[in-house]
């Protein structure tokens, strides 16, 4: 038994994301229809950001309140590409967004000129988060300034980001954020073989961001990230510099975060500052608390799982959502802060009553 | 839903001097977030816990101000009763919170600002189902009603009653913390929590007074912020994050940090407002908080301790 215990802790996250692997992948598009299959796939986005938050959070200790900031960089680097796609299906190499002849004056802002490109669309997908993260970061964590003051300067940064998108209705659609895509790199958005097409992709990029942090963990990088969750300044007089380890998580979770919504526009068919403003970002730490923060697996399935219980409640009770949202932060932070695929260690740890709660 | 309604600021009413108007609208809302923020620097400075359900508090605060006209007929009267009326309202909150929830979590500070954000939507979500969505108008007294002029922008009295009450506020709990047993409690408590212990301070009393006065404190400023917007569900979300981020560049453990930094921010907000839009000031706002914090991590005061960082 001893003997197996190396063997699993190398196999057993492996063999967990095969699993998730084949249920996503093999098991879903087999048994579920079309648009239930499409409403997992919205899951699957929200679940890709909330791997990187289980990195930043969970094993970083960076309690980042504004990942739908970077979930909207990529959503709206998307959707602005699908929307030009639109345009240009329709009315020529030089065509422009209807929004902006029904809003604006007829012209389009500079900036939207690149993303006529797939290719620049997908370079600007994981380069502007990647640029926004380093300046944020850069200038958070190199001036020790951690804990709340972060997390608060990162919801901060989520309400700036949402207000600036409603009142730019000429730019980039305003409240009603980007809508009515037809084309995804030349395929038809209506043909539910495209639609099953774009969910395993957003399923593939799921599982290769499992992949991905799992070997981060594994690695050097992921102990000293743990090591300076929980001790910064040791990590730093053991010649570390604890700004530099942080940098690196946060920006891949802004990454993941905005590949995330890079496939959330085209599965859901819009992008809005009601998905990347601070009630969003709240709403993906969400999954991550109730999943597990520093578990390799919870975060992502925890993000499924309550991305399908709001569509559920929201289905049979519209209201009652956010005070179910509220009693799961409560209910989950209060009794299990490591989330439930932790439940039943903490629970036996609180049984066990000559063990000091250690709980981080 | 946050960004609704734009920045925490007053709806500037005629734009007649570049300078003076924000200034004065500027003064207001920082004296509205000064009043948001007191409570906000005391229970964060002092037991380290970040309550983001302090917004609904403010929103509590509002609509008892609402109840209470319609209570008392006489708006004259009413927004005497309502002050302290709010007052309770909202320290009784914060303090059910406190004993329900936060005395569990003191050893994990960061999660209180999750489960606080539980709280919060659960109060949000409460008001709209009792209160309606839509908010509710607050009858202005006959007394604030109407404006001075100043250097030719009339400024309303509304707020200018703001600024009175910030400046009350702030000479009350200055005076608590200074002149009575439990202000000198909580200091104590503040600067070394263990050692307070040790001489016999009850430092789960003082957090309890704390938490209660604090959250209390949020309710008055709902006062103010019904008379100037009205009541809104969503009214706590528009105030939070400024005043946290008020708290924040004001460095925690005293009060003149916050007390400057209110009205920095309200003046600046106001400004940016009036040369750009109230969205870019927002996001003007924000970035100059962070540089700011690159200059002083810990914020403009704070209380030198021998501990790292």
């Amino acid at each position: 038994m001893n003997r197996l215990l190396p063997l699993a802790r190398t196999w057993g996250p492996l063999i967990g994301i095969a699993l998730v692997a084949i249920a996503l992948l093999v098991v879903a598009p087999a048994v579920l229809s079309p648009f239930r299959l499409n409403n997992l796939g919205k899951y699957v986005c929200w679940a890709i950001a909330g791997v990187g938050i289980g990195l930043a959070w969970g094993r970083g200790g960076m309690l980042v309140m504004g990942q739908g900031v970077f979930f909207g960089l990529g959503g709206y680097a998307m959707a602005m590409h699908l929307k030009l796609e639109a345009a240009m299906a329709t009315g020529g190499p030089d065509a422009i967004p209807d929004f902006m002849v029904l809003y604006g004056d007829g012209t389009m802002p500079g900036w939207w000129e690149p993303f006529r490109s797939g290719a620049f669309t997908l370079f600007a997908i994981v380069a502007l988060p990647a640029v926004a993260a380093t300046i944020l970061g850069w200038a958070i964590f190199k001036r020790r300034v951690k804990g709340a003051y972060f997390a608060i300067l990162t919801q901060a940064l989520a309400v700036a980001f949402a207000t600036l998108l409603i009142a730019t209705i000429k730019q980039t659609g305003g409240f009603n954020g980007l809508n009515q895509f037809t084309l995804f790199f030349g395929y038809n958005l209506y043909d539910p073989v495209n639609k099953k097409m774009i969910y395993s992709i957003a399923a593939a990029v799921l599982v290769v961001c499992l992949v991905v942090v799992w070997q981060l963990y594994r690695s050097r990088f992921g102990e000293l990230l743990v090591a300076t969750r929980d001790a910064e300044e040791r990590v730093r007089f053991l010649g570390h510099d604890p700004a530099n380890i942080k940098l690196v998580a946060f920006i891949v979770a802004a990454i993941m975060a905005s590949i995330g919504g890079a496939l959330f526009a085209p599965i859901t068919g819009i992008i809005s500052p009601s998905d990347v403003d601070a009630t969003a970002s709240i709403f993906l730490i969400a999954g991550v608390a109730l999943g597990g923060r520093a578990l390799l697996l919870g975060p992502a399935l925890g993000a499924l799982a309550v991305g399908y219980g709001r569509t559920a409640l929201s289905e049979s009770f519209p209201d009652q959502w956010t005070y179910f949202l509220g009693l799961l932060f409560i209910v989950v932070i209060l009794f299990f802060p490591s989330g439930l695929g932790n439940a039943w260690s903490q629970v036996t740890q609180r049984l066990r009553p000559q063990h000091q709660e250690a709980t981080r | 839903m946050l960004a609704q309604h734009g920045t925490p600021g007053l709806p500037q009413e005629t734009h007649v001097d570049a300078f003076t108007t924000p200034l004065l609208a500027g003064t207001a809302t920082g004296a509205l977030l000064l009043i948001a923020a007191l409570g906000l620097a005391l229970t964060f400075g002092q037991m380290g816990v970040i309550n983001m359900a302090h917004g609904e508090f403010l929103m509590a605060g509002a609509y008892t101000t609402y109840l209470t006209q319609q209570v008392v007929t006489n708006t004259d009267l009413s927004i005497l009763v309502a002050l302290p009326a709010a007052f309770l309202v909202a320290g009784a909150l914060g303090l059910l919170l406190e004993v329900a929830i936060i005395q569990w979590m003191y050893r994990r500070p960061l999660d209180t600002l999750l489960v606080t954000v539980g709280v919060s939507l659960l109060l949000q979500q409460l008001a709209k189902d009792v209160f309606g969505a839509q908010g509710d108008p607050v009858q202005t007294p006959g007394w604030l009603d109407g404006n001075i002029d100043v250097f030719g922008y009339h400024w309303p009295y509304r707020q200018m009653f703001t600024i009175l009450l910030a400046v009350a506020a702030l000479a009350a709990l200055g005076a608590l913390l200074r002149y009575t047993s439990y202000g000198r409690q909580i200091r104590a408590t503040v600067q070394n929590r263990d050692l307070a212990e040790t001489m016999g301070v009850s430092t789960r009393t003082v957090d309890r007074v704390t938490f209660f006065v604090g959250s209390g404190l949020a309710g008055v400023g709902g006062v103010a912020v019904s008379l100037i917007s009205g009541t809104n569900p969503n009214l706590g979300t528009t105030y939070i994050i400024s005043a946290f981020l008020v708290v924040v560049a004001g460095g925690l453990g005293q009060l003149r940090g916050t007390v400057i930094a209110a009205f920095t921010v309200g003046v600046v907000t106001a400004f940016f407002t009036d040369w750009f839009s109230s969205s870019m000031a927002q996001v003007l706002t924000f970035a100059l908080v962070v540089v700011f914090l690159q200059l002083r991590p810990q914020g403009l005061f704070t209380v030198r301790t021998r501990g790292l960082a």
